[in-house]
């Protein structure tokens, strides 16, 4: 066992260690604290740097330890795995530094970081899991330390979002439990990608595989807010904006749509799901859900809860891409994966920069905003056009992929439902666009600080530029051989080639 | 029957007078008395119904029972000085729960 | 000296009930943490030595045996005895921080006569030896629960010590018609001769009865909330984690031993039907607390539901899912041991805090003492059953065994239990996220008063990576398989 096999483990344990040494830290060492935690994701990005080049070569890392009799905890970094450790790694740097920025002066800054990286570790292990078993470890860790920042703020409200998180995170992951035990007790211990065992189970007994395909994506359908799972989500807005940014673009939805991935390819493998009939319902169940989320974005006054509602709709399209069989669809559900983290948390940053720079929290409030603040409103521009799918920006390409896939898997209906998401997606993004831009300011801000500052304080600033920045250079780029659609068909590629 | 055999059921008698105790008193120094009948009640049959079907005496059941008399009076011990300090601080004889409304 | 480790489980324990006796203060203290870590070092020898001698291949790891029969460790023993002393040491350094002095120098001879009962219960094979034990083991538990010698706790050591000597007499009675029958005492001898008959089912029913009622087993549960609850905190944590388990491995030992597996079905059921009872009526009781001490109490009447649903799994018709279920019992066991005691260590730190019982005032704590909430969480963890943990090990044993075994309906109690706990947890957590006006009044626990709890906590979160470690101690093979 070499070092590098050891990756895996260390590219985990950056935040772990992280976490605990930031617990152990005194409430008053701020700066010590942040020196860790950026220090810790920046060593995390370097560590999946050297990761994604190994696996690009065709090699596997794995690390595993047996903790029950023939079960083992895998962390392993498959092509799958990397797509979205990456997405997770970048994403944390730019959402601590943001945090750090946006708790300035706040209280519990300790217990805040302490569980925020605890939160991204578990996403790490999500995204390494090498079989179901770990994957449901981590899954249920990732509830536990996103509680506290849900309830961060303590007040009565935050606590009574905090009991629906908790009532719906925790009731999907028993649903889990059972479809992973289920699996464990009859189809045995199988790791990721070893489909052709399970095709052989399906074969014997297809009632019991169809139950436990029921309940594994029924337990991560709660954490991707499919309908009619996805009550938590908009509750679960009361938290600070680095936290909702989080919850959002990288932890908990979309471990949930990692995990039913994972599930389809990995568990089931796509043939199988698709010759089972299993994956037409969940296709439509997807489509409502895109549909039925941007309805529900349409009616709200609230910024939050509008990007709520948007990413209930957005997450969707992951798992509708999941669901066309053949190549082109797969590779729109993945390359939204982290297309959306992108676009999504840009958005969550600059309602951040709103709420804390001028006191906004309402749509109507926002007019006249881009002469305040030209930088983020330039930001939100650019992820509310990705998230309608207006080329260059990123989401164009996700939205070209599902369609192109779902004409080749002859289920040409899809087209209607992304035209008609689209639609949506413009009207309710479109006229607040119009807001920042064209209407002029009425009367005071609601509530202005940084008043020395052009926009805002640059730590609020500069995580959404980059962002921002990064969406558009993921569309633009598309066709490099470093961008997330050209890593999207490589994973395409070993998984259509077995 | 076997004059043993006397002893056993004599015990048994012993054990169901302190099972009534127990359940009919609620004064703790009676409920202690009837748990010290329970107990002295299964000693004789530990003894008795052992001794019933062999000749010779056995000596293992009396060195027991010797035993747990000792034990027996270790908890009555415990027992009474718990009570004591319990009737001196609140006056009472009887836990809470059989004191009635009062 | 290859056998000088095991005798000095119980000399050690003893030694120190007689010396704290009989020295003034300073030296009792002293020569208790001395002895301590005698224990601690026999223990790690103990374990050295079952590992060079690999007896943990065979089909029942007996010690060769010239101290006689009464004494012997195989790996069952073994485990509950390195369990006792982990957290039994860590409890007494609690202790001797948390204590006052006049309760110190009463809480030192109790505690070693605690642990001496507790090692003869692990390590004796034969009937009336565990009945010494057993009492022993209840009288120093009493003595310890009237420690804090107010009126409410005075009240639980009686109500107490009455459920405890009627539990032991119904042991006795039971023992008693058994030697009638077969004429020896000795679990070995009994095992070869045993066999299921209408006077040693009668037996049995008397042992079990006794013995489940001073394991709280629902519904002769009553008399554990307040005993519980309302004891010093470090004795609360020693009831909760160790002096329960001992009646109940007595129940484990002679179900496995006598082979009970083989009994009708309904045995186990009764058993199971009682646990699944004290999951739902202990979780439910458990979220309609106020005080945080009697919710951690009542969640121990829940976990013990858990251990019982064993007994329904253990069927020799599959011999492999039911040595899962026995492997998961005993990391639950072991888990929820872990666990308990910090989950009270950690209660007792923040009533501490407060200087009040009810819930409300836990409010701000979780910014005042991010730490202890910590420990409390992760206590909380593995009392849930989620991942990572030793109690999410055993449970899915527990669920895997049941599942091959078709038997849905415990795996649907257990299921259900998880929610009930996780919902009564997350209700305590909540409180102390809570932010009221008026400024903190809070007292600071010494350090080591946290970091004992936190050690246990993590303890019982470690145990989730480390389950192989205790699994390799048992026989690989089913014990009922021997």
């Amino acid at each position: 066992m070499n070092i590098m096999s050891l990756l895996p483990l260390w590219v985990l344990m950056t935040s772990f260690l992280a976490a605990i040494v930031i617990f152990l830290l005194p409430e008053e060492r701020h700066r010590l604290r942040s020196t860790i935690n950026i220090g810790a994701a920046i060593i995390k990005i370097g560590l999946i740097i050297l990761l994604i080049r190994l696996v690009a070569q065709q090699e596997t890392p794995e690390v595993s330890l047996e903790v029950l009799p023939g079960l083992s905890l895998v962390l392993r970094a498959d092509a799958l795995a990397m797509l979205f450790a990456g997405l997770s790694s970048i994403l944390w740097l730019c959402t601590t530094l943001y945090a750090i920025g946006y708790l300035e002066n706040a209280p519990n800054r300790s217990r805040f970081f302490g569980y925020f990286s605890l939160c991204v570790a578990s996403t790490m292990g999500i995204s390494l899991a090498g079989n179901l078993f770990t994957f449901l470890i981590f899954y249920e860790l990732l509830t536990l330390s996103t509680y506290p920042l849900v309830v961060h703020r303590g007040t009565p409200q935050s606590l009574k979002a905090g009991r629906t998180y908790l009532a719906y995170t925790l009731s999907g992951g028993v649903v889990l439990l059972v479809g992973v035990a289920l699996f464990y007790a009859f189809a045995g211990d199988l790791a990721f990608g070893q489909t052709a065992q399970m095709a052989e189970f399906t074969h014997t007994s297809p009632i019991a595989s169809a139950i436990i395909f029921l309940l594994l994506i029924g337990g991560m359908a709660v954490k991707a807010a499919l309908f009619p799972f996805h009550g938590w989500l908009p509750t679960a807005m009361v938290a600070p904006a680095p936290v909702s940014a989080l919850l959002h673009a990288v932890a908990v939805v979309k471990a949930g749509a990692f995990g039913i991935i994972r599930v389809v390819y990995d568990v089931f493998g796509i043939e199988l799901a698709w010759q089972q009939g299993y994956l037409l319902p969940l296709s439509l169940i997807a489509s409502f859900t895109i549909l039925y989320g941007s309805w529900r974005a349409l009616q709200q006054t609230d910024i939050k809860k509008r990007l709520a509602f948007s990413t209930v709709s957005q997450v969707s399209y992951i798992i509708l891409g999941v669901t066309l069989i053949g190549p082109l669809g797969t590779i729109g559900g993945l390359v939204h994966l982290l297309h959306q983290g992108l676009m999504k948390v840009t958005l969550f940053f600059c309602a951040g920069n709103y709420a804390e720079t001028l006191g906004i929290h309402k749509i109507h409030e926002l007019n006249g905003t881009g002469k305040r603040m030209p930088m983020t409103s330039a930001a939100f521009t650019l992820g509310a056009l990705g998230m309608i799918g207006i080329p260059p920006v990123a989401g164009f390409i996700s939205k070209w992929y599902l369609g192109t896939g779902a004409l080749a898997a002859g289920m040409d209906w899809v087209i209607w439902v992304l035209i008609g998401s689209s639609l949506l997606n413009a009207a309710y993004f479109l006229p607040v666009l119009y807001r920042i831009w064209f209407l002029p300011q009425q009367g005071q801000w609601p509530h202005e600080s940084f008043t020395q500052w052009r926009d805002t304080i640059p730590l609020l600033l500069i995580p959404a530029l980059i962002t921002a920045a990064l969406s558009v250079a993921a569309g633009l780029f598309a066709g490099s051989d470093l961008s997330p659609l050209s890593w999207a068909r490589l994973i395409v590629i070993r998984e259509y080639q077995p | 029957m076997s004059s043993y055999l006397i002893f056993a059921y004599g015990g048994v008698g012993l054990c169901g007078i302190g099972v009534f105790g127990f359940i009919l008193h609620t004064h703790l120094l009676r409920r202690l008395i009837a748990f010290n009948l329970l107990g002295s009640g299964t000693f004789l049959i530990l003894v008795g119904l052992s001794q019933s079907g062999r000749g010779e005496a056995d000596y293992i059941p009396q060195a027991l029972v010797l035993t747990g008399i000792v034990v027996a009076v270790a908890a009555t011990a415990l027992a009474l000085v718990l009570i004591r300090r319990w009737a001196a601080l609140t006056q009472h004889a009887t836990l809470p729960e059989d004191q009635g409304p009062s | 000296m290859v056998h000088f480790p095991m005798a000095g489980l119980v000399v050690f324990p003893l030694l120190g009930a007689l010396v704290s006796l009989a020295l003034s203060q300073r030296w009792r203290t002293l020569m208790s943490f001395a002895l301590i870590l005698a224990l601690l070092l026999n223990n790690a020898l103990l374990l050295l030595q079952f590992y060079s001698q690999g007896m943990f291949n065979e089909a029942m790891g007996n010690w060769p045996a010239p101290l006689g029969i009464e004494l012997r460790i195989d790996g069952l023993a073994l485990i509950f005895s390195l369990m006792s002393a982990i957290v039994a040491s860590i409890c007494a350094l609690y202790a001797y921080v948390y204590l006052r002095p006049a309760q110190l120098k009463l809480f030192w001879p109790f505690f070693w006569f605690l642990w001496v009962a507790l090692n003869s219960i692990w390590l004796s094979s034969d009937l009336f030896n565990l009945y010494v034990g057993l009492e022993l083991l209840s009288l120093a538990a009493v003595g310890l629960v009237a420690l804090s010698r107010d009126a409410l706790s005075l009240a639980a050591a009686l109500r107490y010590l009455f459920a405890a000597l009627l539990g032991s007499i119904g042991y006795l009675l039971g023992v008693a018609l058994l030697y009638a029958t077969y004429g020896t005492l000795s679990l070995v001898e009994l095992s070869q001769h045993f066999s299921l008959t209408l006077s040693s089912s009668v037996a049995l029913g008397f042992m079990f009865i006794g013995l489940l009622m001073k394991t709280a087993v629902f519904p002769m549960h009553s008399w554990l909330p307040p005993a519980h609850g309302g004891a010093l905190t470090p004795v609360s944590a020693l009831l909760s984690a160790l002096v329960i388990k001992a009646s109940f491995y007595i129940v484990l030992r002679l179900w496995t031993e006598l082979s009970l597996d083989s009994a009708p079905t309904s045995a186990g059921l009764l058993m199971g039907i009682l646990g699944s009872a004290a999951i739902l009526w202990g979780g439910w009781m458990a979220l309609h607390q106020t005080h945080l001490k009697l919710v951690v109490a009542y969640s121990t009447l829940a976990q013990i539901g858990y251990f019982m649903l064993i007994f329904p799994l253990l069927s020799d018709t599959n011999p492999h899912a039911s040595h899962l279920a026995f492997q998961g019992g005993i990391l639950m066991l072991l888990a929820h041991a872990l666990a308990k005691a910090g989950m009270f260590l950690a209660a007792g730190n923040l009533l501490f805090c407060t200087g009040q019982k009810d819930l409300h005032s836990l409010a701000g704590l979780s910014r005042y003492r991010p730490l202890n909430i910590f420990a409390f969480g992760l206590a909380g963890v593995s009392i849930m059953g989620l991942p990572p943990s030793g109690g999410f090990n055993g449970k899915w044993l527990i669920i895997q065994s049941a599942m091959l075994q078709s038997q849905w309906q415990w795996v649907l109690v257990i299921l259900l239990g998880s929610l009930l706990s996780a919902a009564y947890i997350f209700r305590v957590f909540s409180y102390t996220y809570q932010e009221v006006e008026g400024g903190d009044r809070f007292k600071q626990p010494s350090p080591l008063l946290e970091w004992s709890a936190l050690s246990l906590s993590v303890l019982s979160i470690l145990l989730g990576f480390a389950s192989m470690l205790v699994l390799d101690l048992l026989p690989s093979h089913s014990v009922v398989t021997q």
